[in-house]
């Protein structure tokens, strides 16, 4: 059996990895398994190879020069791995999110929430839910109940601004 | 307050602990950082004592850490932020360029808090064994109160955002330190560190990143934060850590059945070096007491408790024994004082 990476040298290393979970073997041979380990070496200190893993900024796309908050630009953390502030990650989004699925394999978060933005999440669905019976209130000419939805909302805009 | 610390000991190292024959601690670290504020590595001082104030301010109308002591670390010595470090309740970065980072410590060591490491909170709580679930418990508690207090840098999507992208999300680091040393005995330990880096864990040395693994001692934690909920991170965690532990019975057993003269040798050669030796080197006592802890285990040491060794494992360290000796002191003056120290508590009571 020749080397699944060269095609050339016979395979004498064999190789079972986890990717996405799930399994894949690889049949090589000492030369790309040199290469391959160097690989995988590189991943026992993730946070010092960040940069590498993260592609170059397509000139073509607007991307923010820097962070409105902080003024890290996305050069500078190419080359340190950190990111300087919350902001950062707003400002950069496009750019780093396929960092995160390499990473961690997803980018979505589905652990905790905090109290103080739980209590916004929680407002702001209720909102959407009131807007949307408004809606289907207004469409169907039932005008009694969209008045009281309408209040409703006024009720929670005040709550808010207070 | 560091006279009190070197004499605790109900601390998460009285080996009391779940399983705590294999499974020396636990441990959770939560990562977090204040909205608005630049993260800690790109701030200027004075934000950084800013920042300091508030989660100060924060932390001290706290329940739990009512009775916490609160450290600056630029108002202690070096020796003081190692004897930190030691006792795993700082990491190695908080003890360089001191300015503006602050640490808060329950009274029994089991809580603690960096503020402006890397991120500008970095909350830890550690126990005694194999006991992740009640920590679990504690920690999260814990955040929600400080949540209450402070507005954190957060996104829906993202979760909680940290300086570094590998700690984003739930910006959890949960961890267990393991005692192998039947794995390392009968080599089977670099098969099995493979498997955990293969299944995205991570074994680190007795000091976690970059450190050594002394003592047969090896930190296993995840390595991603983003995409699972905390209690699945655990959960994945405690399985894998369960997994090691029974392959490391499974080793000493057989070591008692196929090797026993061979490990009672080594065992009894450790101890014999451990009570007569008059100069010790932090490297070769924490072998030797290594085998030590082992030999407890086995039934071979039978007048020894496992947390006398614990202690042992902490106290030798160069920071403590200065410490304790309350004076500088050079290696050689330390590789003399170590060696009477192990010397005068294993005392004769090691047969």
């Amino acid at each position: 059996m020749n080397c699944d990476i060269c095609h050339k040298i016979v395979a004498t290393v064999h190789l079972t990895e986890i990717v996405n979970e799930k399994v894949v073997e690889l049949h090589i041979c000492q030369k790309c398994a040199k290469v391959k380990t160097d690989e995988l070496k590189s991943q026992l200190s993730l946070s010092d190879f960040l940069g590498g893993l993260v592609d170059k900024p397509d000139t073509k796309k607007t991307v923010p020069t820097a962070c409105p908050l902080c003024g890290l630009t996305f050069n500078e953390f190419r080359e340190k791995g950190r990111l300087g502030c919350g902001e950062c990650y707003g400002a950069f989004k496009d750019q780093i999110l396929p960092l995160f699925r390499k990473i961690h394999g997803s980018t979505q978060h589905v652990g905790k929430i905090p109290a103080h933005v739980e209590k916004k999440i929680l407002i702001d669905r209720e909102k959407e839910e009131l807007k949307n019976r408004l809606a289907r209130a207004v469409k169907l000419e039932e005008y009694e109940e969209a008045a009281r939805i309408r209040d409703k909302l006024k009720h929670i805009r005040q709550k808010r601004k207070r | 307050m560091f006279e009190h610390l070197l004499h605790n000991s109900e601390s998460w190292l009285n080996a009391k602990g779940p399983d705590s024959k294999i499974v020396i601690s636990s441990r959770l670290r939560l990562a977090r950082n204040l909205k608005g504020s630049v993260f800690s590595n790109r701030c200027r001082l004075p934000q950084k004592y800013e920042v300091l104030d508030e989660v100060n301010a924060a932390a001290g109308k706290i329940e739990q850490l009512h009775s916490a002591h609160f450290v600056k670390m630029e108002e202690i010595s070096q020796l003081d932020r190692q004897f930190l470090l030691e006792r795993h309740l700082i990491s190695q970065e908080h003890t360089l360029a001191p300015k503006g980072k602050g640490l808060i410590v329950s009274d029994d060591e089991k809580i603690s808090m960096m503020v402006n490491e890397e991120d500008h909170i970095r909350l830890q709580v550690l126990a005694s064994g194999f006991d992740l679930d009640n920590i679990w418990q504690k920690i999260t508690a814990l955040d929600d109160e400080l949540s209450r207090r402070l507005e954190y840098a957060f996104m829906p999507d993202l979760g909680y955002l940290t300086a570094c992208p590998t700690n984003l999300g739930t910006a959890l680091r949960a961890s267990c330190m393991l005692h192998l040393p039947a794995l390392v005995f009968t080599k089977k330990i670099n098969k099995i560190l493979e498997l955990l880096t293969k299944l995205s864990f991570t074994a680190r040395g007795l000091f976690g990143e970059g450190t050594q693994a002394l003592g047969n001692f090896f930190q296993v934690s995840n390595q991603v934060t983003l995409g699972l909920s905390e209690p699945e991170l655990i959960e994945n965690l405690s399985g894998i850590v369960n997994q090691v532990k029974d392959q490391e019975q499974i080793a000493r057993q057989n070591l008692l059945k196929k090797y026993k003269f061979t490990i009672e040798d080594s065992v009894w050669r450790a101890v014999g070096i451990l009570k007569h030796a008059r100069l010790m080197a932090t490297k070769e006592a924490l072998a030797h007491l290594s085998m030590l802890y082992l030999g407890v285990d086995l039934g071979i040491i039978k007048k020894i408790k496992p947390e006398t060794i614990n202690n042992l494992f902490i106290n030798i360290q160069p920071a403590h024994l200065q410490k304790i000796e309350q004076r500088v002191l050079r290696e050689q003056e330390r590789d003399y004082i170590r060696a009477h120290l192990i010397r005068n508590n294993l005392g004769g009571k090691y047969v």
